[in-house]
Formats: structure tokens, sequence, C-alpha cells
């Protein structure tokens, strides 16, 4: 299949396009508390992935008929802006969307205490503002942090990667050029401290021994993706720790 | 956006239901490796090209396949269209509502599109009539009729049996590029062909083919499709709760050890 379209993901001394190694993470970066009006926000760029995450909630449900007796309602909105992409995508919500929406606010919910909020809703919304491969796990481990910075009770954070196949061989993080021409694709969400898969999907062909390798690659990625999330949560906390600090000695 | 499918149990009969599980004991008396009675048959539909009518139990899905002489997508110019779509009908379950498809339709597609697209089950690079220009678009739509459960299971299955008993017109190019849809029928032309697997967990304890009762108490699903070479070719996790790393092996080297028995339920490919 790669062969046939004349792209070779790997060169000679098994180094990627974008030179990284096969185990290798793209530059991360999340930052906390970015919007005024959503109640937990967070923009993370991953490589040239840019993406911004708002939680609004907990909050009463619209429609009513929706609250939930014993538990919040997680609602998820997952969408690419008509120009993250190279050829324009129609504003309104593709199949692919829809489904995103559903299976990474699926990955969040095992983290979140659910049952501390009956009869509210938190409202997480997801805009991929710049795409290049990894949306849906960049995306998870952004809107994790959001909902940290909202104050939502959680047990752990989320984070997320994906792992893909190219030129046969397993390659973490795989970027928009990989994700095309690749063989395969498993997006993996991992609850870091517990170590509970929360997401995994996949496309492609794997074999028994793959999938193995692939949850143990993403396991030890998802490390990585947490240092970064808590930096972002602390670098906030730490501002307005020095803030409230410095109007105390004004005052 | 939401969840819409939320039913509750009662906490009695919850409770009954796991304890049970904990006994390795399953509400209609299977082992936890064990599927319901598995029905397939073909050709049920005369005006589709192809058709199956699969049941898993009490659960009944009915797939069809039509196809159509159309222009490719751009970014695969030289293949075929396949396109994927399923619809849970109100006729189903008193769950189902009337409308536009949501999360629970597209999801159900998606997955069964990966199952196939991965394995390439349908060959579309053989579907390009005229390379660029002419090729066929196969539409393969899912309606479940009856759902107790594990819809992927039942309509990888029905997809599948449709396709793999698919017969689509015989072309000829008459001139430059003009494309001559003849009377004659050939079969679809078809390479592997994957079972979906889908195991349940409810607590620490995994069942496969869960029925509408074990779906309303477990925490997560996971769905395997395998295809004829015991390779992983879509996989979908769903649901609240979440797995064990070795939770999810456990899911697949179930899936791996049922999937033969589920190729049986499959057609012949035809030649």
């Amino acid at each position: 299949m790669v062969e046939a379209k004349g792209v070779k993901l790997l060169d000679e001394n098994g180094r990627r396009l974008d030179g990284r190694r096969l185990d290798e993470l793209r530059s991360c970066r999340i930052e906390a508390g970015v919007l005024k009006n959503a109640n937990g926000s967070a923009y993370i760029e991953l490589g040239r992935n840019k993406i911004l995450v708002a939680v609004y909630g907990p909050r009463e449900v619209h429609p009513r008929h929706e609250a939930m007796p014993d538990r919040m309602l997680l609602r998820c909105r997952y969408s690419m802006l008509p120009f993250s992409v190279p050829d324009r995508k129609t504003p309104s919500p593709s199949r692919r969307e829809v489904e995103l929406s559903k299976v990474i606010r699926e990955a969040l919910e095992p983290a979140i205490f659910v049952e501390e909020f009956p009869r509210t809703t938190v409202d997480v919304y997801i805009e991929v503002i710049e795409a290049d491969g990894s949306t849906r796990v960049t995306s998870i481990t952004a809107a994790a942090v959001a909902l940290a910075d909202a104050g939502i009770p959680m047990r752990d954070l989320v984070a997320a990667v994906s792992v893909g196949k190219i030129d046969g061989v397993l390659a973490l993080d795989v970027n928009g050029l990989e994700d095309q021409y690749g063989e395969g694709d498993m997006p993996i969400a991992i609850m870091p401290r517990l170590g509970e898969i929360t997401l995994i999907q996949s496309d492609g062909l794997f074999t028994r021994d793959e999938v193995i390798e692939a949850l143990e690659m993403a396991r030890k990625a998802i490390q990585e993706l947490y240092k970064e999330q808590k930096r972002a949560l602390r670098e906030k906390y730490s501002k307005i720790v020095e803030e409230v600090e410095s109007e105390e000695v004004i005052g | 956006m939401s969840e819409r499918i939320y039913t509750i149990v009662p906490t009695p009969r919850r409770e009954a239901i796991l304890s049970m599980l904990k006994r390795g004991e399953r509400v209609d008396g299977r082992k936890p490796d064990e599927y319901r009675e598995i029905t397939v048959e073909t050709g049920i539909v005369g005006n589709a090209e192809g058709s199956a009518r699969v049941s898993i139990g009490h659960t009944k899905v009915i797939a069809g396949v039509k196809v159509s002489m159309g222009t490719p997508f751009s970014d695969a110019p030289d293949k075929g269209v396949q396109i994927v779509y399923a619809e849970l009908i109100p006729m189903a379950s008193p769950i189902f509502e009337p409308g536009p498809p949501d999360e629970n339709d597209v999801e159900l597609a998606r997955v069964v599109d990966r199952g196939l697209r991965s394995s390439s089950t349908i060959k579309l690079e053989d579907l390009a009539v005229v390379p660029g220009r002419h090729v066929w678009r196969v539409f393969i739509d899912i309606y479940p009729l009856d759902h107790d459960g594990n819809l992927f299971d039942a309509s990888g299955l029905a997809a599948v049996a449709a396709v793999l008993t698919a017969k689509i017109p015989k072309t000829s190019i008459s001139g430059e590029s003009t494309v001559v849809v003849e009377e004659e029928k050939v079969p679809l032309p078809v390479g592997n062909a994957p079972v979906f697997v889908t195991v349940a967990k409810m607590g620490d304890i995994l069942v496969v083919d869960p029925c509408y009762e074990e779906e309303l108490v477990m925490d997560a699903r996971i769905t395997f499709a395998i295809d004829k070479e015991d390779r992983v070719c879509a996989t979908q996790k769903g649901g609240r709760g979440s797995f064990k790393p070795e939770e999810v092996i456990r899911a697949l080297d179930m899936a791996l050890s049922l999937a033969p028995e589920l190729r049986k339920k499959l057609p012949s490919t035809p030649i």
C-alpha cells in the first residue's frame, strides 16, 4: 500500500520524515486557563496540532429531561474548524466528528466523579484550530486539563496518544502525513496514575503482538504527557498564588 | 452529543446479575465465552445486490448491499467507493427514537466500515471501471430489527455476509470511456472477511456477546474485528468505564479464539 503510493515514511536510518525516532513524541506544550468565560479551559500544541478546549459546568441541564437523577450528564463536542485542514472542512458536524465526540466523552468520563453532581451537566467543547494527525488523542489530553482547571473532581487525569503503523513498524504519535499514508492507527487514552485504558480504537491491521507492543509504547508516552499536564496546571495556579500574595502586600 | 440511551436497571436486579457473574453464571445460563445461537441467511431481498439477515439470540439485524456507478473520491481516484450506513430504527427497541442518526447509529456504521475497509473485504481497487472517472459505489445499509444486545457483532456479520454474496452488473467500456452496464451479473470482488467480537466488562469479569440486560449493567465494552489471518482490523472501546491493559489483551484473546467459530457462519466466498 505504501510502496504503491510511492511515499516512504522511514529513511534508511529508521528515522521518520520529521526526524523523529519511532518511539518519540512530538514536542508538546499545554496551557491551562486560557479563556475567560469558560469554567475551565486548556490550549495544547502537539507538533503542528493546535487545539483549544473549554469546559462549562457543572450547570443546569438544557433540555431538562436529559438530566439524570444519580449523576452528572457529561457532554462533549469535538469539532474541527473549516481551515484547520488542507481542504476546507464544511462547518456542519461530519459523521467522523459525531463519533469522535462520543469516544472522547467516554474516554474522559471514567476519570470524573460523575455521581458528585446529580442533575447537572458538564459540557466539554473541543475546537481543533490546526490539525496534523492524532487530533482526537491530543484533544483528550487537553480536555482532561480543562476539566481539572474547571475544578471538576476527578480520580485521575487522562492522557492520550496514538500508535500508528508506518512502513510495517509501530510508530508513536503519528502526524498527518503518517496517518494518511501509513498502514494503521491505534489511538489510546490512559489514566496515568491508575493505568486504566479509557479509549482504544484501531484501524488498519495489527497482530496480537503488535497490540501488546502498542499498549506498552502508549503507557510510556502517556507518562511524559502527564508531566506536561501537571506542569500546565501548576503554572496556572502558581500564577494565581503570586497574584493573591502581591495583592496582600499592596493591601 | 449526549448519551440519549439511558435506562435504569433496578438495583436488586443489577446486584443479582453481578453476583451471578461472580459465580461464573450469566443471566441466560451461558458461559463467559459463549455466544448465543447464531443464524445467517443470505439472498433475502431480491432487489438488493446482496443481503443478509442475522440473528444472535433475540437480536436481529438485516443488511443490504446496493451499487451505483459514480465518480471516485478525489483522494482515491483509482478505487471504488464503500459507504456503510446504519440506522437504529424505533421498531427495534423502545430505547430507539425516530429522527436523524445520532452518535450510536454513526458509531455502529463507522466501526463496521473500518473492519471491512482495513481488511480489504471489498476489493475497491477492482471497482474502478474507468479509473478517475467511473467507479462502482457500494452502499452497505444496516438495520437492526430487534435489539437484544450486541448489535456490533450482529451488524458486522450481516454486513460481511451481504457483501460476500453480492452480485453486481458486468460492465464493458465502449469507445474512450463510456461505461456500458450489462444485464449479466458478476460477484462483487471480495478478498478478506472480518468477524466482529464484542466483549463486555462488569467489574473484573469479561463476557462475550452481551445480551441487552448485560449491556445495561456493563462498565464498558470492547469490540475487535478479526480478519482471516487473525489480525485485528478494527478496535472500538465503548461505555463509561475503563479497561486494564491486561483486560484488553484478555478480551483480544477471547476474540481470537472465538473468531473461527463465527467465521463458520459466513457464506463461503463465491468465485
